[in-house]
């Protein structure tokens, strides 16, 4: 029987992103799959003939050019297509749209207030400030400040200069940034309901909070510190879907030798004094295995895969206590042609990016009330883009695909499961706001598949369905993520490693964690990381 | 009393901007006689205008500010009406000179300051009237002006697209103007503006100018502006009216030693970089601080810097051997130490010198004047020569005309 270096258990971003390094580290490495595709939720599925979806994340900007390069991902296929702007619709027929470009952009602002067209230049320089400040953490394991090894001092140290760079104003603004509210952080900058609606929305995604909850001014930097080829901020599609990045990871770490495993559920990680040495599948085939790495979520891994008894209480107690709670939901939708939105100018590049009908931070916040009562949004906030209008790969020419993320949408209805008619209860909210603004939208719906916590959890694993693996709010950031003492990718099991979302950067497709989980696995093997280029500098 | 916003549009106005997004470019009013012109299709982007870099030959447009007239769109400028009982006091707290001298019917060349004291932008204050003022700059600035003005009884509106402009310079322009029928032009002396009619109209006429020539600044509601450019091209033929781009006006305000804003420092707005942003007295505008007025956005923080010796810079014109621009050269002291940055560089046709603006580190460009040197990339042929330079600290302007100041100015 084969004893492998490491096992990782699931084939997500991160998984595979971990695995890939440490295959090409020389190791030899068996990636465990429960379904019989790999993704993870950077996927793309056929689930009906000739369309292609993001099934679930579906768009990108914060995966790592680093990784890209390193894993020679653009060999295998991976291209991202860096998209327009957006817009929102307003309700008395008008829009607010983004531009790509930055006078185009000022211009369409100040159809709605000349003041705030010019303050974007204010808020914007300030948020590039902090993404600044925040990026080159990206790539970097979290100090403990507990600790007095010398690689935490050190550590602790970089940390301590990088606030000592920051003027009085910038360290003022830091703080704020990290503990504000994004409606509040906003209303310092804008004036106009609109514009302060459409800048909130990367506040609240995937987020259990309102756009009125202290810590949404964090997550909304979160996701503006990617980057498509080194412009800031910008977002993009990949081509084939976010399948596609999943597929070059797959296809580089077999290239390099590496072998996965689908339909290979995981029961529970084998442990013997302490040690992990393998997994027992849910079929109870026994892998072994010198190490274990995990991709699930810290909840799944340590109060599913792992006897309670083998981790000391308090570890217990902060993995249940860390917040995980799922607030999103997603409609993918296959149209025969493509949606006419009228209130839009002809061939509005608007189409090309993200579009939005929620034209004020009350309505957000009114949909997160719904949230907090147990109920999906009756008036939800929609984060829609139809990525074909740019990539040919998905769909046959004329037809186009749509995601549809919908915030906000509870884990449980009311305290009890979902059900299938909950679901298309759920799904109508999302249509009909869209058939709002777009006439004869229906009639174009081939095919849908509708994604609630419920589906997202047990399809791809993610507890309770949220997105990042942990929610994005300070108190669960850096070397407290996911648990204090145990932000460096390792557990209170030797041999026993994270490498998803819940840990160090957070979520979203980075391939952060799934990096930085390799680099101390191989750390504590005493291997050179060669095959790792360092950080890109921010100049 | 008190602050007044402009009103929001309504959703007819709105509805009827959303077509800007089909010209990503704009055009300035005065784009259908630039068309006509352009030969060389060497546009640039100014400030999401679409604006020549030069229309003809760069080499040959800038003689005609030198030795005609030369017609220079400034459309693109950004311009604020800033208008009210409290409008001079309001300008006064804003910016670095004394307000109160500035007499209704002058202009003065200005800056202002964020509360550290660095500075946000340089520009033209027009005083048109005893309670109107025209502010003219590059950068933008409606939420720090709006904000400033809490408390004073004035209205500011941004009114770039409402109002057009042209710069005229060069030595025939007063000549040009008093044949296209502006009478009594000969008699504005540097910094007076006056209201000249036009059509069933005025065109407000400055004597400033960005070239450090004999010219003016003509300034018109956009819906005549056409017609003023005809005005001047018609009488332009005889005293050799040619239109040009920036290349030309950038030559030529090299020479004059005037700086640019986001090209010769980093307005502080936009500085990404915390220690980019610059005291007037790092830039060489510290001559505009007055301390003898009272209280104005970033006082404290300048006298503070003077007194505690924190003027990290200083922006000098440098003189360099040979005749080779040190575009982005590095400044060296003892062609070792890195002491600064050349931020504009030309050979300059009229003084028949190698010159540039730098910013120094001090105290070299400041008391260390000797022995400095720039590192002059040049690329030759796929080739690079590095050449080690001397260069010496020049005063500024680097050309002085008495044309400029000279009232009423010749025929040319």
């Amino acid at each position: 029987m084969t004893t492998w270096d490491a096992i990782v258990i699931g084939a997500g971003h991160n998984g595979l992103v971990n695995a890939c390094y440490l295959q090409r580290a020389g190791l030899n490495v068996l990636v465990v799959e429960k379904n019989d595709w790999i993704g993870g939720a950077a996927v793309s599925r056929e689930l009906t003939p000739n369309y292609l979806y993001s099934n679930c994340s579906y768009v990108c900007s914060l995966f790592r050019p680093e990784i890209m390069r390193d894993l020679e991902l653009p060999r295998f296929g991976l291209q991202v297509v860096p998209y327009e702007g957006g817009a929102v619709f307003t309700q008395d027929g008008d829009y607010l749209a983004a531009y790509h470009d930055h006078h185009a952009h000022r211009r369409d602002f100040a159809r709605f207030s000349k003041k705030d067209a010019e303050s974007y230049d204010r808020y914007a320089r300030d948020v590039t400030r902090q993404c600044r400040f925040i990026q080159p953490l990206l790539l970097r394991t979290a100090p403990d400040p507990a600790s007095f090894r010398p690689r935490d001092l050190g550590e602790l140290i970089y940390l301590g200069r990088k606030f000592g760079e920051l003027s009085a104003e910038e360290l003022a603004l830091t703080i704020r940034f990290w503990t504000m509210s994004i409606s509040d952080f906003l209303d310092e900058y804008f004036e106009t309901d609109v514009i302060k609606a459409y800048l909130a929305i990367s506040g609240i995604i995937g987020t259990a909070l309102g756009p009125m909850s202290p810590g949404t001014a964090y997550v909304l930097l979160h996701h503006y510190m990617g980057e498509v080829d080194g412009s800031v901020g910008a977002w993009g599609f990949a081509r084939g879907g976010m399948g596609a990045i999943t597929k070059a990871l797959a296809d580089s770490f077999r290239a390099s030798g590496g072998t996965i495993r689908t339909e290979a559920e995981v029961d529970r990680v084998l442990i013997r004094n302490g040690r992990a040495t393998g997994v027992v599948l849910a079929d109870g085939e026994e892998l072994k295995a010198k190490r274990v790495v995990s991709n699930a979520d810290v909840k799944r891994t340590f109060l599913n895969f792992v006897a309670e008894d083998e981790l000391p209480d308090s570890f217990v107690k902060s993995v249940r206590n860390f917040k995980m709670r799922g607030s999103s939901g997603k409609v993918n939708i296959a149209l025969d042609s493509m949606p006419e939105f009228p209130a839009l100018p002809k061939n509005s590049p608007c189409l090309q990016g993200d579009l939005h009908f929620t034209d004020t931070i009350e309505r957000m916040e009114r949909a997160y009330d719904d949230w907090k009562d147990g109920r999906w949004s009756a008036d939800p906030m929609l984060d829609i883009v139809i990525p074909t209008t740019l990539d040919p790969t998905m769909v046959p020419p004329g037809k186009h695909f749509m995601s549809c993320f919908s915030q906000y949408c509870p884990p449980k209805v009311e305290g009890r499961e979902w059900t299938d008619a909950d679901r298309d209860a759920f799904a109508e909210t999302v249509i009909s706001q869209i058939a709002d603004y777009s006439p004869g939208f229906r009639d174009r719906i081939v095919h849908m598949e509708v994604r609630t916590p419920r589906e997202i959890e047990n399809e791809v694993g993610l507890t309770e369905g949220n997105i990042f693996q942990g929610e994005l709010t300070f108190d669960q950031l850096l070397f407290n993520r996911p648990v204090p003492g145990y932000a460096q990718y390792r557990s209170p099991v030797h041999g026993l490693y994270l490498c998803g979302s819940s840990t160090h950067p957070g979520g979203g497709v980075m391939g952060a964690p799934g990096r930085n989980a390799a680099k101390e696995i191989l750390r504590d093997l005493s291997r050179p990381v060669k095959d790792m280029s360092p950080a890109h500098d921010v100049i | 009393m008190g602050l007044m916003r402009p009103a929001l549009l309504s959703v007819a106005e709105r509805k009827a901007a959303q077509g800007h997004i089909h010209k990503i470019k704009f055009d300035t009013p005065f784009q259908p006689r630039l068309d006509a012109l352009m030969q060389t299709h060497e546009w640039y982007d100014w400030a999401g205008y679409r604006a020549p870099h030069s229309l003809w030959s760069e080499e040959l447009e800038y003689f005609a500010i030198r030795s005609q007239s030369a017609l220079f769109d400034i459309s693109p400028m950004v311009k604020y009406r800033i208008e009210g009982p409290d409008a001079e006091a309001f300008c006064n707290r804003l910016t670095l000179r004394d307000v109160t001298k500035l007499k209704p019917g002058r202009v003065h060349y200005t800056a202002w300051c964020d509360d550290s004291g660095h500075v946000l932008d340089d520009g033209t204050l027009f005083r048109l009237t005893e309670t109107r003022f025209r502010l003219c700059c590059q950068e933008r600035h409606l939420p720090w002006l709006l904000d400033g003005a809490f408390g004073f009884n004035v209205t500011i509106c941004e009114e770039t697209e409402e109002v057009s402009g042209l710069a005229l310079q060069g030595p025939t322009t007063c000549a040009l103007l008093k044949a296209a029928g502006f009478d009594g032009i000969e008699t504005l002396k540097p910094f007076d503006i006056r209201d000249f009619a036009h059509q069933d109209g005025t065109v407000t006429v400055s004597r400033t100018g960005f070239t450090g020539d004999l010219g003016y600044e003509l300034f018109i509601d956009t819906r005549r502006a056409l017609s003023l450019w005809d005005r001047l091209w018609d009488a332009g033929g005889p005293y050799g009216l040619r239109a040009i781009g920036y290349a030309a006006l950038n030559t030529a305000r090299i020479e004059a030693g005037l700086i640019v804003a986001n090209a010769d420092f980093i307005t502080a707005e936009t500085a990404l970089r915390a220690d980019r942003a610059r005291l007037p007295d790092e830039i060489g505008l510290d001559w505009m601080v007055d301390l003898k007025k009272g209280p104005f956005n970033g006082r404290r923080a300048i006298e503070a810097a003077r007194r505690d010796g924190k003027a990290r810079f200083v922006l000098v014109g440098l003189e360099i051997e040979g005749n080779v621009p040190a575009d982005q050269a590095i400044v060296y002291h003892r062609k070792k130490r890195e002491v600064g940055l050349v931020t504009a560089a030309i050979w300059s046709p009229t003084a028949k010198r190698n010159i540039a603006l730098a910013t120094l580190e001090r105290p070299y460009g400041d008391s260390i004047l000797n022995d400095l040197w720039v590192e002059i990339y040049a690329l030759r042929e796929l080739q690079y020569t590095r050449l080690m330079k001397r260069a010496k600290v020049v005063p500024k302007p680097f050309v002085k005309l008495a044309r400029r100041t000279q009232t009423p100015p010749g025929d040319f």
